[in-house]
């Protein structure tokens, strides 16, 4: 019985071209663990300098501390992509419905394809468009949400001059991650069980009852994930804001006024090629800093999204 | 009999009654941008308005559409269809307004862009330059050898450690990979340029800026969209190729280079066109790593060099005595890159649909 039990695991010869090319493989593989434990490394050596040295001789600082510093460009960074978020989800929704639900069989794909083209202006475009051409026309919007609407917080005012506020980088930053959050929720839509939205439709559901009773229940794990993604892009961005918003480094949520917050890489971007000495190592800590935010979403992003593949299996 | 006759006349067909025809809606929005169209032009005729206000008169257009095919739909076929006839406006709506910026924005690129994109601008650097004149060609050269060097770092490390990923990774080892490129797809670029400056400014001494500071951050923003585009593609590859190629005694690293890759590699193209058209407009990090420069520089190893975005955003940033000038340069140097970008969507796309594996299904 005991020679019929278990047979011996037949292993594959070994030549050297073998050995050679998995090695290869895994040292790839590994190379990338290292670049990414040395970007970490040389960020936080790089970046002790802000915490140790004191505050009065960083010029940079203008005598706050490093805490007091980062603060308002934390709360910038977050504001401002947060607004982005709030104005591009909604509508990022729609497109995905649009393209997988609603558009003709035939257009479906090239619509797609435009979205995308969005994906591929680099950002110094966007940059250049915003504070170029999107400010001057916005602005007479934000004289009227001032004039009528003041008694709001987000309007309280004065409107800037130059439409050079945080809500126009806003809407920059949306449009860039737009197509981010599309591309990620058309996926997930078109995966919806096809039994499903014809069981709701044979009930005679209308289309959008259909969609609200089979897509969107679907489609939710994947709707947190594309916006935590969209999210995590927002936050890293810097041309787009550099070029656009005109910052004065304040904790404000007027959204049009010419005194506005800051962000992180936006400020790092504006500061870096005049900085010297140990200055650098406090933006180095505010990149730090910037990078520890952005890890955090993207990785309850990813959890999301893999607790999500665990339920589809069932399907 | 009498149901022919009732049929031809068009009296009481149940399934058509109580529901709009299926032009309805066009007719409806029709009529609405007329009527909205004829009001402005009356007020733009009686009030002094600078010119016809061709945004405003399709924005209250569409919003009287959505109004009245809401109302209509309510009165003709109840209160569910009018919900979905409103999100159908809403949805559609959606996707014209994310169309609005793409136009504007690819519009003004090209208006401002053309009048310096001539042959000066691609033959003369910006060296002692103040007022009009002058190129980008210290820009052009910059990009193309930092993305070069960007993609000689990146593409074999990135197409190496997919294939770890795909024929060989089992266990805790290709899991963290898996989760770290994840988190590697995730840093934000200018993270990766402050990456590089560190790197080098303890090497070198503080503050040394140089183009193969540039490429390093460019290649640790490159490598995770070539491993994650180049492990999808690896993974289309049919098993049964692999084991009929194993069945006839090939060794696994030659099964891999004469199976696997000929089969895959119109789609890794595509993924590392792809990667490299992502990089090539990444503006923060060369600006932190390499620098600005108004000269010519073709050794990467020594000095700032320029590139493409950085000339943009310098040019539009420190705008000299002569501001226009720096803005048509900005414009023009905007043309080129996104004429770049697009090019290489282009040709990665037509890669991929013209060397497509056949996989007979």
């Amino acid at each position: 019985m005991t020679a019929l039990g278990t047979p011996p695991r037949i292993a594959a010869k070994q030549r050297p071209g073998d050995r050679v090319f998995a090695g290869s493989a895994a040292l790839a593989g590994s190379l990338i663990l290292a670049t990414l434990a040395l970007v970490a490394a040389f960020l936080v050596i790089q970046s002790i300098p802000a915490v140790t040295v004191p505050a009065d001789q960083l010029s940079i600082l203008g005598g706050d501390t490093f805490l007091e510093y980062v603060a308002p460009l934390v709360f910038g960074t977050v504001w401002a992509a947060l607004i982005a978020l709030v104005l591009a989800v909604p509508i990022a929704l729609g497109i995905a419905l649009f393209i997988s639900h609603y558009a003709p069989r035939r257009l479906a794909q090239g619509l797609g394809y435009i979205i995308d083209l969005l994906a591929a202006v680099p950002s110094v475009v966007f940059g250049l468009w915003g504070g170029n051409v999107l400010a001057p026309a916005i602005q007479p919007s934000y004289t009227w949400l001032w004039e009528n609407l003041s008694f709001i917080p987000l309007f309280a005012g004065p409107p800037s001059g130059t439409g050079r506020t945080v809500l126009t980088a806003g809407i920059v930053l949306a449009v860039m991650i737009l197509p981010i959050i599309t591309a990620l929720c058309r996926e997930v839509f078109l995966q919806t069980p096809v039994l499903h939205e014809e069981a709701a439709l044979a009930l005679g559901a209308t289309r959008w009852e259909m969609i609200r009773m089979t897509v969107l229940p679907f489609g939710r794990p994947g709707i947190i994930s594309a916006t935590m993604l969209g999210l995590g892009r927002a936050l890293g961005e810097t041309m787009a804001v550099a070029m656009v918003l005109s910052a004065t480094g304040v904790i404000t949520v007027n959204l049009i006024s010419s005194i506005n917050p800051s962000t992180i890489a936006a400020n790092i971007a504006l500061s870096f090629p005049e900085a010297y000495g140990d200055n650098v190592s406090v933006l180095i800590a505010t990149g730090l800093v910037l990078f520890a935010i952005t890890l955090v979403v993207n990785a309850i992003a990813r959890v999301v999204v893999n607790r999500r593949k665990d339920f589809s299996g069932a399907n | 009999m009498t149901a022919t006759s009732a049929i031809h006349t068009g009296e009481s067909n149940s399934f058509a009654s109580g529901r709009l025809p299926k032009a309805t809606p066009w007719w409806v929005l029709a009529a609405c941008l007329a009527a909205s169209t004829a009001v402005f032009a009356l007020l733009g005729a009686g009030a002094p308005l600078d010119e016809f206000n061709i945004v405003g008169a399709v924005f209250f257009g569409v919003l009287a559409y959505a109004v009245v095919i809401v109302a209509v739909a309510r009165l003709v076929e109840g209160q569910r269809k009018a919900t979905d006839r409103f999100v159908t406006t809403l949805v559609s709506l959606a996707f014209v307004i994310a169309l609005l910026p793409l136009i504007s924005l690819v519009y003004t690129v090209i208006t401002n862009g053309l009048p310096r994109f001539d042959l000066e601008f691609f033959t003369y650097s910006m060296r002692s330059i103040v007022g009009e004149g002058g190129g980008a060609i210290h820009a052009i050269v910059g990009t193309l050898l930092m993305t070069g060097t960007a993609a000689l770092i990146s593409i074999p490390i990135g197409l190496m450690a997919s294939i770890y990923l795909v024929e060989y990774g089992r266990g805790r080892l290709a899991r963290a990979i898996t989760f770290f490129v994840d988190v590697m797809t995730g840093i934000p670029s200018i993270v990766a340029g402050l990456f590089a400056y560190a790197v080098f400014s303890a090497l070198l001494g503080p503050g040394e800026r140089l183009g193969l500071a540039g490429a390093m951050a460019l290649a640790v923003l490159m490598i995770p969209v070539v491993v994650r585009s180049s492990e999808e593609m690896l993974r289309l590859v049919p098993n049964e190729l692999r084991e009929a190629a194993f069945a006839l005694g090939v060794p696994k690293w030659l099964m891999i280079v004469k199976v696997v890759l000929p089969t895959s590699i119109a789609g890794i193209t595509t993924g590392i066109m792809l990667s490299i058209a992502r990089v090539i407009g990444e503006t923060a990090p060369l600006l932190i790593a390499a620098g600005f420069t108004n000269n010519l520089n073709y050794d990467l190893t020594d000095g700032r060099m320029q590139s493409l975005p950085v000339f943009v955003y310098t040019s539009y940033v420190a705008q000299g005595t002569d501001a226009q000038a720096y803005l048509d340069r900005a414009w023009a140097g905007a043309l080129t890159l996104i004429l770049i970008v697009m090019l290489l969507n282009l040709v990665a796309r037509l890669v991929a649909r013209q060397f497509a594996p056949k996989l007979g299904r």
